[in-house]
């Protein structure tokens, strides 16, 4: 085997990318990781991991500096101090907003799976065919049965902690013990449950933090700092949990600021031979080659790779022949919700910071119920009590004042929609050849928005969110819609997705590149359509499904 | 709290989006050692003052034992929109003139009941006046003191764990503990 040549590549680190990386190694395939950004070390390079709030110069505030840096990251609560190190510079890695999309990155080993939200749900069989039903875009090639086996694999491995509530629309994994709804939230729940007659449930939210040890990683120690990385691995990353599990088979090299640029595709046998990187260092282009490649960039970087291959065969790319390469942008549209005042519970209060919420599933368009618009959403939030930054009326300055302020104040509870995006066509995803990176290579033009659909919808995720809380007691009830925007739920979905035609999708259904059968594209990019689900679990259990299915094809000599 | 119900209780405070900071000369003449391009030694001790009457030592230390002063001058340097600042600056001689007004003295002469007095007064200012304002009006000199007054001390190492109760590690979730009145909340 030459230096550069492997079984497999794996392009990215990120969710995806680090289950890839595992399932291959463990199956025994010497596999190259290539990472564009930089390393980081478990633990070693979690900087800030420890620090006190008071040691944050600025709070975890945001400076005019940091501002002026990131004219993208500041859109949005990403840009603090706290853990700054870990967003992509807007500036090295600009794009085209012909429509304004918010895309919020990581690149550096481990990607957003050190930053991300940790919720885990699995999605059902109404969520797989939906687009058959609503006669939209194109059928998912697979239903739920195909990927529950996976999904309770990487449940097991990743270790989510979670109820087994027993809700059709959510079907129960294999969860570690659940996280604890507090006094309030349990109140809550069951008033809700009593006065929709069964057909809305708070749950509470399933989430990749471990609730007892595992695999050599300590159970979740309720500091909610996991976004600076966790010293006791207690949340899914890939560094607290697929790479070690990778580096253990000694199959796996990992070689970070290796920008894949294109795949090498072999015309004459229909496969990639591998791939080209730049070196984000020293800017050199090289060779790697493999049997196998595994596309794990993010959503949007994996298309940009394939639109940059085998152009001279299809001049939109590798994946292009359908038309679909780039199409169907999708993400969750939040920011909408509403939150009150919950009475009583004085005499009541949490001790531990809880790094996770309650989840009210889906309710809409279900049963035969028919909306104004289709799919439908769900809501996470939690209940506390205020903390010193509340108003006291009639209260303005001195000690009286300021002991109020040191005693916990009114329990509040509050609630945001994460609302279903549909498949459009036209909401695409192009090179912007005009416009270079850092690294002199093409960037992407964002042309996408949210449409009547998810417009309609967001009206109903306010108004059911105040009809909610005020059925359940709760006072003063404020209602917020802000920021109709893409690419703010950080679900970024679609643009080479699955089917079961190649005229109309890019992937089949083991995730393979129709037009190159030894590519495998197992990020968020196979998304068909987009549920309502926070989408990372479903991304693993894809991804060990299609590695699995990769390793047996090498094997019976398919691919 | 769960991540997208936590965006900032700072980002509040300091108010919005902002373009890029540009330095600009601060009004200040004294001989006092500059901390910053904008404020010096004797602003930061007259921040702490303000402070100090806005969240005195009570049977817990107050603001000028976590030294807000400096934090109020690192924050208006560095996170403050330039308008803001100007206000901010222009602030600190207001403040002077309206306690020459009420008090006939400077805030720094006058004793601690009468700042309370002074500031109590401004604060009902604020209040009244954030409240009528436009968004494109600017925002007023005391609220920002008394936000980043808040905001300085009870983030601070004192503020967290004298005034509230701090954990670095608390080790497992309870979502039902008796509380009784006068217990501590939580710093974070």
């Amino acid at each position: 085997m030459s230096a550069n040549t492997y079984d497999a590549i794996v392009v990215g680190s990120g969710i995806s990318g680090g289950w890839a990386a595992k399932e291959l190694t463990e199956k025994g395939l010497k596999t190259i990781m290539l990472e564009r950004g930089r390393n980081i070390e478990h633990v070693k390079d979690y900087v800030n991991a420890n620090k006190a709030p008071w040691e944050f110069p600025h709070r975890g505030g945001r400076t005019q500096k940091m501002i002026e840096d990131y004219p993208v990251l500041k859109r949005d609560y990403p840009l603090n101090e706290t853990n700054l190190d870990y967003w992509a510079s807007d500036k090295d890695s600009p794009y085209t907003e012909i429509k304004r999309f918010d895309w919020f990155r990581g690149y550096h080993v481990g990607g957003r799976s050190l930053m991300w939200g940790r919720q885990s749900y699995r999605w059902a069989d109404v969520d797989f065919e939906a687009n058959l039903k609503d006669g939209i875009a194109v059928d998912w090639p697979i239903r739920y049965a195909d990927v529950a086996p996976w999904y309770s694999y990487a449940e097991k491995f990743a270790g989510i902690s979670g109820n087994r509530d027993g809700l059709p629309i959510l079907p129960d994994g294999d969860f570690m013990p659940p996280m604890e709804m507090n006094v309030v939230e349990k109140d809550v729940s069951k008033r809700l449950k009593e006065y929709y007659k069964e057909a809305r449930h708070m749950i509470i939210g399933r989430t990749a933090n471990i609730t007892v040890p595992h695999n050599n990683r300590t159970n979740c120690q309720y500091r909610n700092k996991c976004w600076l990385g966790c010293p006791f691995g207690a949340y899914f990353s890939t560094q607290s949990a697929t790479l070690p599990a990778a580096m253990a088979t000694g199959n796996l090299t990992v070689r970070p600021w290796s920008i894949v640029t294109k795949i090498l595709y072999d015309k004459d046998t229909k496969k990639a031979k591998g791939v080209e990187i730049l070196d984000a260092e020293t800017n050199q282009t090289y060779e790697y080659f493999a049997k196998v490649v595994f596309l794990n960039a993010s959503t949007f970087n994996s298309t940009w790779i394939m639109m940059n291959s085998a152009t001279d065969i299809w001049p939109d790319g590798l994946g292009s022949s359908s038309g679909e390469l780039g199409h169907n942008v999708m993400d969750h549209h939040l920011n909408v919700g509403a939150s009150g005042r919950i009475e009583g519970y004085e005499d009541k209060y949490y001790f531990g910071r809880r790094a996770n919420g309650f989840y009210i599933p889906r309710y809409r368009n279900l049963n035969g119920e028919k909306r104004d618009y289709i799919r439908g959403f769900g809501y996470q939030g939690a209940a506390s009590r205020e903390g010193w930054s509340r108003d006291i009326a009639e209260m303005n300055i001195g000690g009286g004042f300021k002991d109020a302020l040191t005693e916990p104040g009114s329990w509040q509870l509050g609630m945001g929609g994460f609302g279903e995006t549909l498949p459009y066509h036209e909401n695409k995803i192009t090179l912007d050849k005009t416009k270079k990176d850092k690294w002199g290579l093409p960037v992407l033009a964002f042309d996408a928005e949210l449409k009547e659909n998810e417009l309609k919808m967001r009206i109903e995720i306010e108004k059911d969110a105040k009809e909610m809380l005020e059925a359940m007691g709760a006072k003063d009830v404020k209602s917020h819609s802000d920021n109709p925007f893409l690419g703010r739920g950080i679900h970024e979905m679609g643009t080479a997705r699955m089917g079961r035609d190649p005229k109309t999708s890019v992937l089949n259904k083991w995730n393979q590149v129709w037009d190159a059968k030894n590519v495998f594209v197992t990020d968020g990019s196979f998304m068909t359509s987009a549920a309502c689900q926070n989408p990372s679990l479903t991304y693993m259990a894809m991804t060990a499904r299609a590695a699995n299915y990769a390793v047996d094809a090498l094997k019976k000599k398919e691919i | 709290m769960n991540r997208r119900e936590a965006i900032g209780r700072v980002g509040l405070i300091l108010g919005g989006t902002i373009i890029g900071a540009e330095f600009f000369i601060s009004g200040c003449k004294s001989t006092s050692k500059k901390v910053n391009e904008l404020f010096d030694q004797d602003n930061v001790a007259l921040f702490n003052e303000i402070g100090e009457t806005i969240l005195p030592a009570t049977s817990t230390p107050g603001a000028k034992a976590a030294n807000v002063g400096a934090f109020m001058a690192l924050m208006v340097q560095d996170c403050y929109k330039p308008e803001d600042q100007k206000v901010f600056v222009k602030g600190i001689s207001d403040l002077d003139e309206a306690s020459k007004k009420k008090l006939g003295k400077k805030f720094m002469e006058a004793d601690a009941k009468q700042r309370t007095e002074l500031l109590t007064e401004l604060d009902a200012e604020q209040k009244e006046y954030t409240k009528n304002k436009k968004a494109e009006d600017p925002n007023h000199y005391f609220r920002m003191m008394k936000e980043l007054t808040l905001l300085g001390f009870f983030t601070s190492e004192v503020g967290a764990t004298k005034a509230l109760r701090y954990i670095a590690v608390p080790g497992r979730y309870d979502g039902n503990v008796p509380y009784k009145k006068g217990d501590k909340a939580w710093a974070t």
